[in-house]
């Protein structure tokens, strides 16, 4: 009976973590609404929800990174990198899929480089993932020459153009991976030992925790992820360019935070992510909708990013404090 | 005897979610007294404290100090008024030095707000040699033992002109020798009119240093005593409202070996430590702090990287480099540190209590948490662990609670050994008593028990056997009928 009680307590206490912001997206999409109702045109909401597909993805991946302690700043630069090679495999004369393959395996190789990086040998994972953001943007430009890798196959376009029932394909692979991780975190003891090794290192590992392992797993699940949405926007743009994604990460990891993560470790959930995801992308529409000059895009954003953040720590003070 | 009334605090009462943690305390403070403040984990002398000291709003109540009614907003504030705290979990940064932490907040300036280090450093000297603690004050703190840095602490109080000083179990750390000298820089301050409160579970240690003694329980004042007119054990019957039963240990025989460990080594600490471990037998393990007994257990149990050694488990060889070897071996380890090595802070008690155990509970994987919570519900009863329900993080239990959820959660594995490194520290006299008594039960279940304890009776009073340890050797083995204190201390300092 009390055991009942209790529990529904704690599914409630689950779900509200997320309702904050499920209701601030709410507003704020009502708002601009008034403001300009061809927020609500079909047309628009498809943009929207292109724009969601990728940075869902990569602030999932992001996420999985911070729960356990961690930090990618590599993600922007592995979307064009990988974006890059797979058009460059395909015009290669790879087949599509097989092109994929590869390069997805490609971006999963970059993942474990950084958790072994980071757990082997002590590097700091800002610093490691740094490098790679450095590095990997360097060598899609050494490939293309400055040049977009053109005349791709048409069967292609369809991963980042196409639809399935008029729901853009990109939104259902995000659907796909998102329910995966959101399984992970939420149901497996994989999640639970992600949690753990973001909360307190040493107390997961003194209980039998392979904190390495499961950092490693973090890296790689993300930069995969990554991976997945340089061919989405590779597609999308029918081309494969050094310049795209820059300042990414900066987007997965504000999202990642704005949906509950801390980048203390420990905590954050696939769905505030999603959310997070949504409340950057409707901004950011909501911006071109309301005709604000492009100069003051990335002012509102960093404003948007330190509010939530700061809203996000007073609440948790406060709770603590009873 | 006239005495003059330094801190009255009336009425004062506390919930939070699911718990009252506090209703309707009094308490009143001398000059020049040592108030000593007692009773079970969970009583709430904590909370009170840190309401003293303004880290908690109190719902209702007042707190009259100097005879002017106050209301501390943080522990900062509380230290401008004359009330510093001493906390159970430090509060010092382990990477400045001395002399920069004991003016924390408090900093000797020069002209512009500088901070005058050289003022700073000369002052520090003094207070060091107030407390009797001979290091140069630019010292780091992380480079002091607990003992060092907890005399800091004191230290620090002192330099804010603090008239009334709380410590909150500042000796469950130390040596014997370590506490005695605390107890000698205590009465010098009271000398000097300061007023002390001071709380620990070790009863002994009261009657050591206090005058008077409040005791608490289950959020309430249930008593006030004086030292000179009362026992140890008036003081146990008010705090736990029953007479605590000392259970004797039943020797299990078993002629099973369920643990050999063969000349162990890490270098330079440890060195060819050979032993075994009977099934439902309890290795008590006793030396000196520093001595070396965390180091061993450490590097049997993976945390640490062993040199050499070989480890057999139910006469097998096994290959143990990680606590994730030991854990899939049945071993398990209560560390002595529960805040940074025992505990996920900000996860909830069922999660803490299952986490060894999930991988072989749940083999494909998922979790069903059905059988989590009443894993964790069944643990939480059999250890009488205070929380309004697992879902609480553990963060917000009470310290002596926190030990026990580290139990628990060795417990759900069902290990073959269990190593128990200090687990009796910060318990209160009951729970120590059920703490013993599940030690006990859990050796007639059949496992193997290593008892790490500081305490020789509590070492006395459980193990079948003892390994006496010396600078990371065994220097004598004595059997429960050869061991006794006087014996166990001359192999101790070999
Ligand atoms: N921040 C908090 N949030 C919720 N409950 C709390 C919080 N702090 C303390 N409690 C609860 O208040 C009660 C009193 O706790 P307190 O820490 O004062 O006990 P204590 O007497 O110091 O025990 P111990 O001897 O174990 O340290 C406990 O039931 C505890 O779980
Ligand atoms: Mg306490």
């Amino acid at each position: 009976m009390q055991q009942e009680m209790t529990k529904r307590k704690n599914s409630k206490s689950f779900r509200f973590r997320e309702m904050n912001i499920l209701i601030a997206l709410i507003l704020m999409c009502l708002l601009i609404t008034i403001m300009n109702p061809r927020f609500l045109n079909p047309f628009n909401l498809q943009t929207i929800a292109r724009q969601v597909a990728i940075y869902g993805l990569l602030a999932v991946g992001e996420t999985l990174v911070i729960i356990t302690g961690g930090i990618d700043l590599s993600v922007g630069s592995l979307v064009a990198l990988i974006g890059v090679l797979v058009a460059l495999f395909m015009k290669g004369g790879l087949s599509v899929a097989f092109s994929i393959i590869i390069v997805l395996l490609i971006s999963s190789l970059i993942g474990l480089t950084h958790g072994l990086f980071v757990t082997k040998l002590d590097v700091p994972p800002f610093i490691i993932t740094l490098g790679t953001l450095t590095a990997a943007r360097g060598l899609a430009s050494a490939i293309t020459k400055g040049w977009p890798i053109i005349g791709l196959p048409e069967s292609f376009f369809f991963i980042g153009q196409g639809h399935i029932i008029g729901i853009p394909f990109p939104l259902i692979i995000l659907l796909i991976f998102a329910a995966i991780a959101f399984f992970i975190t939420r149901y497996t003891v994989l999640g639970r030992q992600l949690y753990a090794t973001g909360g307190n290192i040493e107390a997961a590992r003194l209980s039998g925790v392979n904190v390495d392992r499961r950092r490693i797993f973090a890296y790689v699940f993300n930069s995969f992820l990554a991976g997945v949405t340089g061919i989405i926007v590779a597609s999308r743009l029918s081309q494969g360019q050094a310049g795209v994604g820059s300042g990414y990460e900066l987007n997965a990891i504000a999202a990642a935070v704005i949906g509950g993560a801390s980048l203390a470790g420990g905590e954050g959930t696939i769905l505030g992510a999603l959310i997070g995801a949504t409340i950057m992308s409707v901004i950011y529409d909501g911006l071109i909708l309301l005709e604000i000059s492009s100069y003051w895009h990335d002012v509102v954003m960093g404003l948007v990013i330190v509010a939530a953040v700061t809203i996000d720590v007073w609440r948790k003070r406060k709770s603590k404090v009873g | 005897m006239e005495q003059e009334l330094l801190l009255k605090m009336e009425k004062i009462s506390k919930a939070f979610p699911g718990v009252q943690a506090l209703s309707e305390v009094d308490l009143e403070v001398y000059k020049g007294e040592i108030l000593a403040l007692v009773g079970e984990n969970g009583a709430g002398k904590s909370t009170l404290m840190k309401i003293l000291t303004g880290v908690f709003k109190k719902d209702e109540g007042k707190i009259i100090f100097k005879g002017k009614e106050i209301e501390a907003r943080n522990p900062h504030h509380a230290r401008q008024l004359g009330i510093s705290m001493i906390y159970q979990e430090f509060s010092l940064v382990p990477n400045l030095d001395i002399a920069t932490n004991i003016f924390l907040g408090n900093e000797p300036t020069r002209k512009f707000d500088i901070f005058d280090y050289e003022r700073a450093k000369t002052e520090a000297e003094r207070l060091l040699k107030m407390v009797g603690l001979g290091v140069s004050p630019d010292v780091l703190v992380e480079d002091l033992t607990v003992a060092q840095q907890q005399i800091v602490e004191v230290a620090k109080a002192l330099a804010s002109e603090s008239e009334l000083i709380i410590m909150d179990e500042p000796t469950s750390a130390l040596s014997k020798e370590e506490s005695e000298r605390l107890f000698g820089i205590m009465k010098k301050l009271k000398e000097e009119g300061i007023s002390i409160i001071f709380i620990t579970h070790r009863l002994e240690e009261v009657f050591a240093v206090a005058d008077r003694i409040v005791v608490l329980r289950d959020g309430r004042r249930v008593g006030e005593l004086s030292c000179e007119e009362t026992r140890i054990s008036e003081v146990i019957r008010l705090m736990v409202g029953r007479d605590v039963r000392v259970v004797p240990r039943v020797e299990v025989s078993s002629d099973d070996v369920v643990l050999e460990v063969r000349n162990l080594s890490r270098l330079p600490m440890i060195k060819d430590v050979s032993f075994s471990l009977k099934k439902g037998e309890v290795l008590g393990i006793a030396g000196l702090v520093g001595a070396g007994r965390t180091e061993i257990m450490r590097a049997l149990f993976g945390a640490d990287l062993k040199t050499s050694g070989e480890i057999f488990i139910e006469g097998e060889k096994v290959e143990i480099q990680s606590p994730n070897d030991a854990v899939k071996m049945g071993i398990g380890l209560v560390p002595e540190d529960r805040k940074f090595q025992g505990l996920i802070l900000i996860m909830a008690v069922y999660e803490n209590i299952s986490l060894p155990s999930l991988p072989f509970m749940f083999s494909n994987g998922i979790i069903n948490f059905e059988k989590e919570y009443s894993l964790a519900e069944s643990l939480v009863e059999r250890l009488s662990i205070r929380t309004p329900s697992i879902f609480q993080a553990v963060n917000n239990l009470s310290g002596g609670n926190q030990q026990k959820v580290v139990l628990a959660k060795w417990l759900a594995l069902k290990p073959k050994v269990l190593i128990l490194d200090e687990p009796t520290r910060g318990i209160d006299v009951g729970s120590k008593a059920e703490i013993h008594h599940l030690i006990d039960e859990l050796a007639k279940e059949g496992i193997g028990v290593i008892l790490i304890s500081s305490e020789l009776p509590e070492i006395l009073a459980l193990s079948d056997r003892i390994l006496v340890i010396s600078k990371g050797r065994i220097t004598k083995e004595l059997k429960r009928e050869e061991a006794d204190q006087e014996t166990i201390m001359q192999y101790a300092i070999i």
